[in-house]
């Protein structure tokens, strides 16, 4: 395959919220603004525009990427929405990717916007139509079902226990708490996970990450375009994307195969054999704290099951061998699900160029992984950052 | 020999019925909460002016879509404008008849880029013209709620 | 650039914002009420489960029973091949001990959803709920019965099956 190289040349974001003030049009604008800013182009710069943004129930705005163009500085430019659920974020960059790597464009504007406050009296309602009209919903489903269901088949095929899960909310919310976005940092202690209320066991309250109200963007040139623009562009080396079975009786919950499959993809584009040997970051996605471990697994950086020992043992700390979630993550920074994805991007693009302040993990990492997950819990999206 | 040669049951496939159990609350923003609260305590239309674009929005907004910067600059539009465009609605949003047609307007308001759709009062459908000039009457002062229901309707003047 | 931000945007509200209406809003209740139809292969499941029987497909090229019954082979992308009348009994999968509702609302009596793995159907799993059953004895891996509702209440639905309780083999 002939592709341009792609590099992400600038990023921005908001604060997440429980609930802004702001429009989600006006959290578009600012994280668009910013990330502009931060990299000393202006909207005319941009060839064209990708808006990431999760179910339209969540902003209570149908068709809600139309409603954001002129938040996503797309006034009368080819611009366009890719949706998968949950994953939206991390895949708005893989589209970002494709538009530049195919010679289309040279500069390429991503947001990823959530407004979830809008949607009452809470998001999980909107789902009832995001299961299965006639073998789910009827049952009265909620989304924690499934998310205890994996968590529970997780623990059980590994003998893993709470206790162990807990501990990245715990090193999640600690890390938030140099992240100037954050929603939900503090210092929380194990005990507190296992102690808070129980949800759908085995997910406790502090195991979940909050819904949130946030933009964030990023800035993507082709490779002339991005040496002009700055002299340390962050390359994008691999995208990957996979969608497994809908159907959640037809799939092992104890493994995400689906972000194997896209990490692959992601890996092999980026000529990486060894992941955890290679990757030196990861930004895995933790809506919920097994599932960052969860992930960790699918994206090859530990052996099935020994991601929950190698989190005790520090590895995945901030200053461990494969720090995690260095940001603080869905857990620490929000949930504002396509902005989240962005989010993780961001971090990565910030860590990579030594710029993410308190947060910067030591060692000059050079290559990243940040994941999203989603959809109907069966999509995988990856990107591989490097420089 | 497929299921799908098979299917005798059709009368007794049966559809599923739902809904979605949720609504919408929705804040006004940033520069939303400012111009409607301009609306309910001063009876004033705002709009917001981009200098490099020559171009003041209404209803005022944060940022220009064009050039993508911040708005900062405020004016009082006035409550003229003109009818850029109407309807005459028959229907309700189910599909009844409605007993007296509602106008339904795009009124731009004078000197700016934008406007805002309301209806027309006072006046009836044979007497609209596209670009005839409006006015709009606001309720009194103690019923306005900060909504665009605040402004009753936009009549000839 | 990420340190170089002094003031990050977003101006947060609080709940009493909108309680106490310090901010403006407005609402929007939708009137959306749908009628999904079941189609080909749904149809005749849910047909079948009024008829207190669980009904798959099986497709011959990849022999996988699909459950529920559906009308095509997603993996082999062709038309299934048969009928298979399933047995009502299975092997919990996974499961949770739901404390909140489609809302998020707080239940006071928990609910037991299951992952429950369909006898004969090598494995696949449907989604339905425990009862009969003391939360703290839910296993993954417990043999499980339909407890079907009274042929006359049922109405060709997911609910025709009350929930599923344990049992031993060799018992009704």
């Amino acid at each position: 395959m002939s592709m341009r190289k792609v590099a992400v040349v600038g990023a921005g974001m908001t604060k997440f919220m429980r609930r802004a003030l702001e429009t989600g049009k006006e959290l578009a604008w600012e994280a668009g603004k910013m990330a502009l800013d931060s990299c000393n182009l202006t909207v005319n710069d941009i060839d064209s525009v990708v808006i990431g943004t999760a179910p339209d129930a969540f902003d209570m705005v149908h068709m809600k990427s139309e409603y954001l163009t002129d938040g996503c500085g797309a006034w009368r430019k080819p611009a366009m929405r890719g949706f998968v659920g949950g994953g939206t974020g991390v895949f708005s960059v893989c589209q970002g990717w494709y538009h530049i790597a195919s010679g289309l464009f040279d500069t390429c504007l991503i947001i990823g916007e959530e407004k979830m406050s809008s949607c009452v009296p809470h998001p999980q309602g909107a789902f009832v139509t995001c299961w299965d009209q006639f073998t789910e919903s009827p049952l009265g489903a909620s989304l924690l079902w499934f998310f205890a269901w994996e968590m529970n088949r997780y623990m059980t095929v590994h003998g893993i226990t709470e206790r162990e899960i807990a501990l990245v909310s715990v090193k999640n919310k600690r890390n938030a708490l140099d992240h100037p976005c954050a929603q939900l940092a503090s210092e929380i202690t194990v005990d507190d996970v296992l102690n808070s209320e129980v949800m759908a066991w085995p997910v406790k309250r502090l195991d979940v990450s909050p819904t949130s109200d946030g933009a964030a963007a990023l800035v993507l040139a082709s490779e002339n375009v991005a040496r002009r623009i700055t002299d340390k562009p962050v390359w994008i080396e691999g995208v990957g994307w996979c969608l497994d079975t809908m159907y959640v009786g037809q799939r092992d919950l104890y493994y995400p195969k689906y972000v194997e499959v896209a990490a692959r993809m992601a890996y092999d584009m980026a000529g990486i054999t060894e992941p955890s040997k290679e990757i030196h970051i990861a930004e895995p996605y933790d809506p919920f704290d097994y599932k960052e471990l969860h992930h960790i697994e699918g994206l090859l950086l530990c052996d099935k099951g020994e991601a929950p020992k190698l989190l005790a043992d520090g590895y995945f700390n901030r200053d461990g061998n494969l720090p995690a979630s260095p940001s603080g993550g869905l857990l620490g920074v929000g949930n504002a699900i396509a902005a989240s994805g962005v989010m993780k991007a961001a971090e990565l693009f910030w860590q990579l160029r030594g710029e993410a302040g308190k947060r910067q993990v030591p060692g000059k990492p050079k290559k990243g992984v940040a994941q999203a997950w989603g959809d109907e819990m069966q999509v995988g999206t990856v990107v591989v950052l490097g420089i | 020999m497929s299921p799908l040669d098979k299917i005798t049951l059709v009368n007794q496939v049966q559809p599923w019925y739902g809904e979605i159990p949720v609504y919408g609350q929705y804040t006004f923003g940033v520069a939303g909460e400012r111009f409607f609260r301009e609306i309910k305590d001063n009876a004033r239309i705002m709009g917001t002016v981009c200098n490099s674009c020559n171009l003041t929005y209404v209803p005022a907004r944060l940022f220009c879509e064009r050039c993508y910067n911040k708005l900062e600059s405020w004016v009082d539009v006035g409550t003229k404008g003109r009818v850029h465009t109407y309807t005459v609605a028959c229907l309700n949003l189910d599909g009844s008849r409605i007993s007296e047609p509602i106008i339904l307007a795009m009124v731009q308001i004078d000197g700016t880029c934008g406007g805002l759709v309301h209806q027309l009062g006072e006046v009836t459908p044979d007497k609209v013209k596209i670009g005839i000039p409006v006015e709009a009457v606001f309720k009194a002062k103690a019923q306005r709620t900060g909504s665009i229901l605040d402004i009753k309707y936009f009549r000839p003047c | 650039m990420s340190e170089k931000i002094k003031e990050w945007p977003g101006v947060a509200l609080k709940d009493a914002d909108i309680k106490e209406k310090k901010v403006l809003f407005t609402e929007w209740r939708p009137n959306l009420k749908y009628a999904w139809d079941t189609g080909v292969g749904y149809g005749r499941y849910f047909e079948g489960l009024r008829n207190g029987r669980i009904v798959g497909t099986r497709c011959n090229k990849c022999h996988r029973v699909l459950l529920p019954a559906r009308a095509f082979c997603e993996w082999c992308f062709r038309t299934v091949d048969e009928w298979v009348y399933l047995k009502d009994t299975g092997t919990v999968n996974t499961f949770s001990i739901a404390y909140t509702g489609t809302q998020a609302e707080r239940l006071k009596e928990p609910r037991i959803p299951a992952l429950i793995e369909i006898d004969g159907s090598n494995g696949v799993g449907i989604m339905h709920l425990l009862g009969e059953v003391d939360p703290k004895n839910v296993k993954n891996g417990m043999r499980v019965k339909a407890v079907w509702k009274p042929k006359e209440q049922r109405q060709g639905a997911i609910t025709d099956i009350k929930y599923w309780k344990p049992f031993e083999e060799g018992t009704r």
